[in-house]
């Protein structure tokens, strides 16, 4: 096996090389303010690595608001009926529960990913853009306080489902709707800084001699979900703009009544949507990327074609919106044209698969905690794509839409798809971030009793849907039983598991077996190089990355 | 220029263009429906009758949907739910509108066709729809559609539906007749 990088030592390598990266990698310096402690501190901080520290907290805090609220929603589902909950309370559960997950937890959980180890990565002392970096950040306390708030408001919070469809959004919605809206146009400008930041810190402050088709997959998937986010918010903006114009100034964007028309919210909603959900998946692609061939002691397999493969899902991402639609009668060009371009999408995401399992293949693996996440990740999230494949034949979805069958497909593809990328992360990269090996023993107990939970809570959805349980309703038939105990039990043992997640960062943070620079054996990048843990300053002076050869 | 900000200018700019571009699919949108026909829009203005000769060898079943919104005690029926018509053959139904209700307002009744692609072969010469209508408490307006089914209607169409929705129009000043302007729609 042909190391990536022979040994560095970043701090004595010459800085001056002529190219763009090196110079503003040390204009960028200056940046730095070591003044305040204490909670001024974090609050005025512009360290990535300090900002990537909020990012990941704050996920955390916004997985556990959004799992009570899931855990709410599985309470009432735990038998037919009506027992806990009000049906108004319910919806709101529901609708909080995607709201918080996709844009609280998931999609900052990844951009706290990036803060941290996208500098590493590359050999950039900080993100290109410091203080903005500490703004976007700062936006998303107070969108999620304010999002949060609305339940206490009059009237309630959002009840209309994380896809807030008009005209149940603008003519049926609480009065809270127009504080949902600006939260959300908070959390989005959040978002979209942190894609300009990402974006300018890849592009300009690579280590001298790192090309572009060097990068490891993690940046590379990252820069073109900073894309994504960069073409798809201001599409999210805009829609939530309207809304506020139809339920407060009187037009009629979505209002048959006034000329408007219901199905183009649709249409605009899911050509920011589904965008949005590879927002959430492509830098998931890349942490697995990174893991997979370190436990496996191999050099990844396919690099170039997981470039291609990411830039293609991207590309294609923008011409499947409508299978969302299916069942709004579409013509039928219009339905076959989706059917066929969302098949396609199962092609570049086939390639990544097939690129991960030939990575293992022949490797001497090894089974850490972060491993076993990546591995559980492969598997896992190829049954979400599956089912996704059965949603995309048109007449089929016109029997599964709006079932339980989606449900199953998107918590496939999201839980043990992005979360569980995010969580394995957080085992790989925590030895670089606290000095410390997280403890092995709980890591695995984790991890175990996740998979079981996961796959308990959310295969029995694939029955329930199949057999034709409609999805947001507190109350259901009485056949759908058995399955919906499952599905609960499930879901608590998956949410209090979470402790133990909680735990093993506590105890690593404290303490633990000592790691060293290069804490797995088979990595390669350049974040091994600095020691561990890292300190708050890397790459004052840009490594000079070689170029490994082929 | 440095080249962190050369690319955060660039950003931007796709940025902006892509918040004006949401606001543009608003009429690309319509546009679009109109010239493709999907969708189900007709056009709501009066169109003129294409002289064509009658194709005796087809019949098309024209069905009518009718259906109050919400928040308009009003009734929209049609006189005969179910006509069988000649693509090229120009067709005179009755509609009549009831207010129940104990004022007088303003409703309008919002087209639709359905399978959409038979929109573009439909073409209303006289329509209730093209206007607003007003009327006082507990008044009974008869109003009629002509319509005609176009010779190029494709010929796996055999049943046509129109469905009319009844909105009520809440900013009119309930004496005189304004054309109202409706951002973000067609009028
Ligand atoms: C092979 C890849 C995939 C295919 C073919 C696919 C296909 C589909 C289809 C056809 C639907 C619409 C089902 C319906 O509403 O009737 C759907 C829903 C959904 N998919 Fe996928 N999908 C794929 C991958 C993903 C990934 C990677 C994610 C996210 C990480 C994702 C997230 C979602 C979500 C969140 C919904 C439901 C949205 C809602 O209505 O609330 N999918 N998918
Ligand atoms: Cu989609």
């Amino acid at each position: 096996m042909a190391p990536k990088l022979p040994p560095q030592q970043p701090l004595q390598t010459p800085a001056e090389q002529g190219n763009d990266g090196a110079a503003t990698a040390g204009h960028v310096n200056e940046g730095y303010h070591h003044g305040p402690s204490g909670l001024m501190r974090w609050l005025l901080t512009t360290n990535h690595k300090e900002i990537g520290t909020l990012y990941l907290i704050f996920s955390l805090s916004m997985f556990f608001i959004g799992g009570i609220f899931a855990l709410v929603v599985r309470a009432e589902l735990f038998q037919p009926g009506l027992q806990l909950v009000q049906p108004e309370f319910f919806n709101q559960m529901t609708t909080m529960h995607g709201l918080i997950m996709v844009f609280g937890a998931v999609m900052p959980g990844f951009v706290g990913l990036a803060n941290w180890m996208i500098p590493l990565q590359v050999g950039a002392p900080d993100m290109a853009l410091p203080r903005l970096n500490n703004f976007s950040f700062w936006l998303l306390p107070v969108a999620f306080t304010l999002l949060l708030s609305t339940l206490l408001m009059p009237g309630g919070g959002p009840n209309f489902g994380w896809t807030f469809y008009a005209p149940l959004s603008t003519t049926y919605a609480p009065p809270s709707t127009t504080f949902f809206i600006l939260s959300l146009h908070i959390a989005g400008i959040s978002s979209i800084l942190g894609a300009i930041n990402i974006i300018a810190t890849i592009l300009n402050m690579r280590a001298p001699g790192m090309r572009m088709m060097d990068m490891p997959l993690f940046v590379w998937t990252w820069l073109i979900t900073a894309f994504l986010l960069i073409a798809v918010m201001p599409v999210l903006a805009g829609v939530i703009t309207m809304m506020l114009m139809d339920i407060n100034f009187g037009t009629s964007f979505f209002n048959a009544a006034g000329g408007g028309d219901p199905v183009m919210f649709q249409h605009i909603f899911w050509f920011f949507g589904h965008p949005e959900v590879y927002i959430m998946i492509l830098p998931a692609f890349g942490i697995v990327s990174a893991i997979i061939p370190t436990f496996a002691r191999k050099r990844l397999f396919g690099y170039a074609s997981m470039v291609y493969a990411t830039s293609s899902i991207a590309i294609l991402s923008f011409l499947v919106w409508a299978h969302h639609m299916f069942a709004v009668g579409l013509p039928l060009v219009a339905e076959l044209f989706f059917m066929y371009t969302t098949m396609l999408i199962a092609v570049p995401t086939g390639v990544k698969v097939f690129n991960w399992i030939a990575t293992l293949f022949q490797g001497s693996i090894s089974f850490e905690t972060p491993m076993l996440f990546a591995l559980a990740f492969v598997v896992l999230f190829t049954i979400g794509g599956f089912s996704g494949l059965m949603l995309a034949i048109a007449p089929a979805d016109f029997q599964y839409h709006d079932t339980y069958f989606v449900v199953a497909h998107f918590h496939y593809v999201l839980v043990p798809g992005a979360v569980f990328a995010i969580m394995a992360a957080v085992y790989y990269w925590l030895p670089k971030w606290t000095g410390h090996y997280p403890n092995e023993r709980l890591g695995r107990w984790h991890f175990w009793t996740s998979v079981i939970g996961v796959n308990l809570t959310f295969f029995p959805m694939h029955f329930s849907g199949l057999a034709g349980m409609p999805r947001r309703i507190p109350d259901y038939a009485l056949q759908f039983a058995d399955f919906n105990m499952a599905s609960s039990i499930g879901a608590l043992l998956f949410g209090t598991s979470q402790l133990l997640f909680v735990l093993m960062i506590i105890k690593c943070v404290r303490g633990g077996e000592k790691a060293p620079a290069k804490a797995w054996e088979g990595a390669e990048d350049l974040e091994w190089t600095v020691p561990s843990p890292a300190p708050l300053h890397t790459f004052d002076t840009p490594p000079q990355f070689h170029h490994r050869e082929g | 220029m440095t080249g962190v900000q050369r690319t955060v200018t660039r950003t931007v700019v796709v940025l902006l263009a892509m918040f004006v571009f949401a606001f543009a699919l608003v009429p690309l949108y319509d546009v679009f429906c109109r010239i493709t026909g999907i969708n189900g829009k007709v056009e709501n203005t009066a169109q003129a009758m294409v002289r064509d000769s009658i194709d005796e060898s087809r019949v098309i079943t024209v069905q009518f949907v009718t259906r109050a919104g919400a928040g308009l005690p009003w009734k929209l029926e049609v006189l005969n739910r179910q006509v069988r018509v000649h693509p090229g053959a120009a067709t005179e139904v009755h509609f009549a509108f009831t207010n129940h209700g104990s004022t007088a307002g303003w409703g309008r009744a919002v087209p639709s066709v359905s399978p959409s692609e038979a929109s573009l072969y439909m073409r209303k010469i006289t329509c209730f729809c093209f206007q607003e209508q007003r009327l006082a408490a507990g008044e009974r307006l008869e109003a009629p559609l002509v319509f005609q089914l176009t010779r190029d209607l494709p010929d796996d169409i055999k049943t046509v539906t129109l469905v009319y929705t009844l909105y009520p129009v809440d900013d009119k000043p309930l004496a005189t007749k304004a054309t109202s302007v409706v951002p973000g729609g067609e009028t």
